[in-house]
C-alpha cells in the first residue's frame, strides 16, 4: 500500500497535515479543534445541511462548510474569526425560534449538542417575538419516538436509516419551517438496529422510549465495556446510574462496531441488575464462608476427575482458571437469528447469542447442546444456570460445584455455591468471532459477598492444590498469555480499549 | 410583444416571432418559417466549433445567472466515454416569469432544435426537458411536437439522418419551485426529493445519475437556432448596452401596467422606453413606483432608478439590483410595499427545500416579522433585525433561495423605509386607499 499524499494547511495558526481527501472538518479534529456541526457525522453520506460547520478560509469570498469542504494545500483556515463565530452565532439563533425550551424535561439535556454549542458560541438571548411552531410527537415504532418540536432537521436519522440500515423508513415531509421527519408508509423503526438513529440524533428529537424519563445524563456514570449479548462483540459504554445499568450505548471502534449497536444488545440490559443473585458462598444448604467453601470445593475436586459445564459468557480469564482448576468441559450457545447491518462490512447480530464462544473454544472447551450429558462423580458448573439440562444427571454426582450469579434449579442438597460477579462487575476479556479480544471494566459492585469470577476461581485453583496465585484480572490475563498460544504476546496494555487480534490473524473483525 | 396584441414597432422579434401563430406550433408549419434549417448544419458540424460560435456570439444564461452559455458548454469533456446529458429547465417558476411558457406553447419545436443542437454540442444522446407540472397546456403541446418530431426522424437514433442519436423526454414537475435551481432539477429528474445539491461537484463533473450534465433554460436554448442560422456577429450586433450582454432578450411584465405581457428587445434597451412606451404606461390615474425587475428574486428598485436603466446584465447590476429571468413586476403608487413583500416573504417560505437552517427557519422567520409589520404589531427594531437576519441569510446556504427572500425585502425598507415606519408607528395601514 502506497502512502497517501498529505496535504499541509494551517487550522487555527496550528499547522496540519492530512491525507489527501480529509475534509477541514476532520483535519481541524487532528489540530484539537472540534468545529460544531449537527449533520455530519463520519459514518454517514455528507449532507452539509445544517451550516453550523461554516469556517472562514482565506481568500475565498464565502464561508465554507467545513464538513464538506476538502481540505487542501495552502489553505489558512479560521474557525474562531468574528465572520465564522457570527455566522454560526446565527444558525444557533435560527435553530433555536422553534426548538422548544424545553431541557428541563428533555432526555438529551446534557449530552445535546444544541445545548452544548449554543452554550459556547450562542446568543444569550433571542429576537425571536413570534409564536414557535408546534407538532405533537410521534411514536415511530420500535424504541424510537419522535419529538418534532426538538427537531432540527440535520437528516442524520434519514441518512442512516437509508445509507446504513437500508431501509428507507424515514423521509422528510413538507418544505420550510413546516418539514420534519416522516416515516415512510406501512415502515416503522422495528428494524434491528434502527435504535441508532437516537444515538446519532444530536438533540431530543429521537429519544428512546425505553429510557424515556428515567434518567438525567449528567447522573450517569459511564463504563467503558463489550455488548455481552452477541458475539459480534460491539464495543459498548454501560451507563450506571447509582449503581443500576440504565442504558447501553455504542463506543467506537472502527474495526467492529464502527459507532453502531443492534437494539436487541442495546436493550437487553435489565438482567444485569437483577436482584435474586447469589450472594454468599452455600454448602449443602447452608450458608458458608468463602475460606470454607473453597475448602470443600478443593476437597471435592481431589475426589476425582471433574465434569466441566462452562459457559460462553464467561471471560477468558475465569475459563482459563476453571481450565487450572478442574480441566476443559463443555459449553452451550443460545442461538438466535442473524441481523446485519448492511452498510457496515462484517457488522451483525451474530446467532451465537454469547459474547466468548470463541474464547472458549481457543482455551479448548467445546459446543455441546447437553453438556452435562455424560457427567461423572464431580461436576462444576461455571456461568450456566441449569435451564433446560437433564439435571438427573446432577442427582448421580457425588459433588457438585457452581460458580455462578444465581443458584440453578435441580442442585443436590450437597452442592457447593460459589457467588461470582457478572460481566458488569468485574474486569475481564471476551473474544470475539473473528478473534478480536476485547477488554472490558467494572461498571457497578458486586452484591454481597460475590467475588470477580477470576477471584472465585483463582481461589479454586489453590483450594485444588494447583499451581498459581493471581492478585488480578491483569495478572491472570498475562499468565494465560503465556501459557495459551491464542492470547500470545498480549497484555492488558496491548489491548487497550479497542482490542487485538491473536497473532497472525487478519486485520478485521 | 405577440400574442394577443401585435408585436410593438420598437420589439425585436426573434424568439417571439411566432407567438401567437398556431401554425408555427406543428413541424410542418415551423419548416416553413425557417425552422429544422440549423439542426442538420450543426449535426455536420464539430461540436467544439458549436461552442465557439456560441461563445463568440455572446449568449449568456436566460433563468439567471447570466453565465457565458458557450463556455458553461465547453466545460462537458467532449470523448469521455462518459453518457452526457442536456437538462432543458423549463421549470419557470419564479414569481412574474413567464416567457419560457410561450416559447413553448407557442414554438416547441424552436425549443427541440435548440435542445438537439446543444446536446449534439455538448455530447449528450439524451436530453430532459424539465416542466413545470403546472403547465398543463405547454406540457401537451412540447409532448405533441416531440411525438411529431421523432415521428419525422428530426431527433430520435439518427437525428436527421446524421447518424446520431438524439433523444429528448419531457419530466413534469410536481410543483416545487426550487426544481427549478438546476441542483435540486437533477435530482427530481432521478425521482428523489427536490434538494440542491452541495457543490462541488458541478454538474459538468457529475450532474444527473451521477454523469456529466448541462443545464440550460429554455430561452437561452431556443436563441441557439438563430445563433447558428445567423452567425455569432448578427447576435453581436444586437446590442444597446454593455458589450457584454448581447442578443434579444424576452421580458414579462406584470403588475400595475396598462399592457401586461412579454416583450422582446435587445440587450441594453433604455427601460424608461420600455415602461413608459411598450407597455403603454401606468394605469389611468396612477403612477410608477417601484419595480423588481429580473423576478421576485432581485432587489427591488424605485421608479426614479428604473427610469435611468440600461435593460442588461451590467446595467441592472449598477443600480444594485439584477436583470434575473427578466421577470418585471411593477408596483404604482396605490400599493402597499411593506405588503407586497411580505407577500413575497411568504412564497419563498413556502417553497424553502428546508435543508439549510438559515434558509428553512429564516425565510419563515422573516415572513412573521413582516406580517406583524403589516398587521400594525411592528416595532423599529423588526426592521434592524431584518437586516440582520438577511446578513445571515446570504451567502451561507447551499442555493440562493435564502438569499433570495432577503434581497427583495431588504432593497425595499432600505428604499421605501417611510412606509414600514407609517405602519410601526400606526399612522397608516397597509391598504393604501386608490387615489381618486
Amino acid at each position: 500500500m502506497t502512502d497517501p499524499k498529505l496535504v499541509n494547511l494551517t487550522i487555527e495558526g496550528r499547522a496540519v497535515s492530512v491525507p489527501d481527501g480529509t475534509t477541514i472538518l476532520e483535519a481541524a479534529k487532528t489540530a484539537g479543534v472540534l468545529i460544531p456541526h449537527y449533520c455530519y457525522h463520519p459514518g454517514l453520506e455528507i449532507a452539509g445541511v445544517c451550516r453550523m460547520c461554516l469556517v472562514e478560509v482565506e481568500k475565498w469570498p464565502k464561508l465554507a462548510p467545513s464538513c464538506a469542504t476538502t481540505a487542501a494545500d495552502g489553505q489558512v483556515v479560521h474557525v474562531y474569526s468574528q465572520k465564522a463565530l457570527d455566522a454560526r452565532k446565527g444558525v444557533l439563533e435560527l435553530l433555536l425560534i422553534n426548538h422548544p425550551l424545553d431541557c428541563p424535561i428533555c432526555d438529551q439535556a446534557g449530552e445535546c449538542e444544541l445545548q452544548d454549542y449554543t452554550f459556547q458560541e450562542g446568543r444569550a438571548d433571542s429576537r425571536y417575538r413570534e409564536p414557535k411552531r408546534f407538532t405533537p410527537a410521534e411514536d415511530f415504532g420500535g424504541d424510537v419516538m419522535y419529538v418534532t418540536n426538538r427537531c432540527i432537521l440535520c437528516t442524520r436519522c434519514v441518512r442512516f436509516m437509508g445509507d446504513v440500515a437500508g431501509d428507507e423508513a424515514l423521509c422528510v415531509e413538507e418544505r420550510g419551517d413546516r418539514a420534519r421527519i416522516g416515516i415512510a408508509p406501512d415502515h416503522d423503526l422495528t428494524h434491528p438496529w434502527a435504535a441508532n438513529v437516537i444515538d446519532l440524533c444530536p438533540v431530543g428529537a429521537l429519544v428512546s422510549k425505553d429510557f424515556l424519563n428515567k434518567a438525567r445524563a449528567w447522573e450517569l456514570d459511564r463504563t467503558a465495556s463489550i455488548c455481552p449479548n452477541c458475539s459480534q462483540g460491539c464495543n459498548i459504554t454501560l451507563e450506571t446510574r447509582d449503581a443500576d445499568v440504565v442504558r447501553m450505548k455504542p463506543r467506537s471502534n472502527a474495526d467492529v462496531n464502527q459507532y453502531y449497536l443492534c437494539d436487541e444488545g442495546r436493550l437487553n440490559y435489565q438482567w444485569i441488575n437483577r436482584d435474586d443473585r447469589l450472594e454468599t458462598p452455600v454448602v449443602a444448604g447452608q450458608l458458608a464462608s468463602w475460606e470454607a467453601a473453597l475448602s470443600a470445593a478443593g476437597a471435592a475436586l481431589k475426589g476425582g476427575a471433574a465434569h466441566v459445564v462452562a459457559s460462553a459468557s464467561l471471560s477468558n480469564e475465569a475459563l482459563w482458571l476453571l481450565k487450572q482448576a478442574a480441566g476443559t468441559g463443555k459449553f452451550r450457545v443460545t442461538k438466535g437469528a442473524e441481523a446485519p447491518l448492511p452498510g457496515v462490512k462484517d457488522l451483525a447480530l451474530r446467532a451465537d447469542r454469547a459474547p466468548n464462544a470463541t474464547g472458549a473454544e481457543r482455551l479448548g472447551f467445546s459446543r455441546a447442546d447437553q453438556p452435562l450429558a455424560g457427567a461423572g462423580k464431580v461436576v462444576v458448573i461455571a456461568g450456566d444456570d441449569c435451564d433446560g439440562l437433564d439435571t438427573a444427571a446432577l442427582a448421580a454426582a457425588q459433588s457438585v460445584i457452581v460458580v455462578g450469579t444465581v443458584a440453578p434449579k435441580g442442585l443436590p442438597a450437597n452442592a457447593i455455591l460459589l457467588p461470582v460477579a457478572n460481566f458488569a462487575e468485574e474486569e475481564g476479556t471476551f473474544t470475539n468471532l473473528r478473534g478480536r479480544t476485547q477488554r472490558f471494566l467494572q461498571a457497578r459492585p458486586a452484591p454481597g459477598l460475590a467475588r470477580a469470577s477470576w477471584m472465585a476461581l483463582a481461589g479454586l485453583v489453590a483450594a485444588a492444590g494447583k499451581a498459581g496465585a493471581y492478585d488480578s484480572a491483569e495478572a491472570v490475563f498475562a499468565a494465560m498469555a503465556k501459557s495459551e498460544a491464542a492470547f500470545s504476546g498480549m497484555s492488558y496494555d496491548s489491548l487497550g480499549l479497542k482490542g487485538q487480534m491473536a497473532a497472525g490473524a487478519g486485520v478485521n473483525a | 410583444m405577440g400574442y394577443p396584441h401585435k408585436s410593438h414597432p420598437r420589439e425585436t422579434p426573434i424568439l417571439s416571432k411566432y407567438f401567437g401563430d398556431p401554425e408555427a406550433r406543428t413541424l410542418e408549419g415551423w419548416k416553413v418559417r425557417g425552422g429544422y434549417k440549423a439542426l442538420p448544419m450543426a449535426l455536420a458540424t464539430d461540436p467544439v466549433a458549436i461552442q465557439n460560435i456560441v461563445k463568440e456570439s455572446g449568449l449568456r444564461g436566460r433563468g439567471g445567472a447570466g453565465f457565458p452559455t458557450g463556455l458553461k458548454w465547453s466545460f462537458m469533456k467532449i470523448g469521455d466515454g462518459k453518457p452526457h446529458y442536456l437538462c432543458c429547465n423549463a421549470d419557470e417558476s419564479e414569481p412574474g416569469t413567464f416567457k419560457d411558457r410561450e416559447i413553448m406553447r407557442w414554438t416547441p419545436h424552436q425549443l427541440i432544435e435548440g435542445c438537439a443542437i446543444t446536446a449534439h454540442a455538448i455530447g449528450a444522446e439524451t436530453t430532459y426537458i424539465y416542466i413545470r407540472g403546472e403547465f398543463t397546456e405547454p406540457i401537451a403541446i412540447m409532448e405533441k411536437a416531440l411525438d411529431e418530431a421523432r415521428a419525422a426522424g428530426v431527433i430520435g437514433p439518427n437525428a436527421c439522418g446524421s447518424g446520431k442519436t438524439i433523444n429528448m423526454w419531457v419530466h413534469r414537475g410536481a410543483g416545487a419551485y426550487i426544481c427549478g435551481e438546476e441542483t435540486a432539477l437533477m435530482n427530481s429528474i432521478e425521482g428523489r426529493r427536490g434538494n440542491p445539491r452541495i457543490k462541488p461537484p458541478f454538474p459538468a463533473v457529475a450532474g444527473v445519475f451521477g454523469m456529466p450534465t448541462t443545464v440550460n433554460n429554455v430561452e437561452t436554448l431556443a436563441a441557439v437556432p438563430h445563433i447558428l442560422n445567423n452567425g455569432a456577429e448578427w447576435y453581436k450586433a444586437m446590442c444597446l448596452g454593455s458589450p457584454k450582454s448581447t442578443g434579444s432578450k424576452l421580458f414579462s411584465v406584470c403588475g400595475n401596467v396598462a399592457r401586461p405581457g412579454n416583450y422582446e428587445v435587445p440587450m441594453g434597451f433604455p427601460f424608461k422606453d420600455f415602461l413608459y412606451d411598450l407597455c403603454g404606461g401606468p394605469l389611468p390615474g396612477r403612477k410608477f413606483k417601484a419595480i423588481i425587475p429580473g423576478g421576485s428574486s432581485v432587489p427591488v428598485i424605485t421608479i426614479e432608478e428604473a427610469e435611468q436603466v440600461k435593460m442588461d446584465y451590467e446595467g441592472f447590476m449598477e443600480f444594485g439590483t439584477m436583470l434575473g429571468s427578466g421577470g418585471v413586476i411593477i408596483f404604482d403608487d396605490a400599493q402597499s410595499m411593506p405588503r407586497q413583500l411580505a407577500r413575497l416573504a411568504r412564497f419563498y417560505a413556502h417553497e424553502s427545500c428546508a435543508q439549510c437552517t438559515q434558509c428553512r427557519e429564516g425565510t419563515a422567520w422573516m415572513t412573521k416579522i413582516l406580517e406583524r409589520i403589516v398587521a400594525g404589531q411592528g416595532t423599529y427594531e423588526d426592521l434592524d433585525t431584518i437586516f440582520e437576519l438577511t446578513e445571515n441569510m446570504t451567502g451561507k446556504t447551499i442555493c440562493v433561495l435564502s438569499d433570495s427572500c432577503g434581497a427583495p425585502v431588504c432593497s425595499g425598507i432600505t428604499r421605501f423605509r417611510g412606509e414600514f415606519e407609517a405602519l410601526i408607528s400606526g399612522k397608516r395601514s397597509s391598504t393604501v386607499a386608490v387615489p381618486a
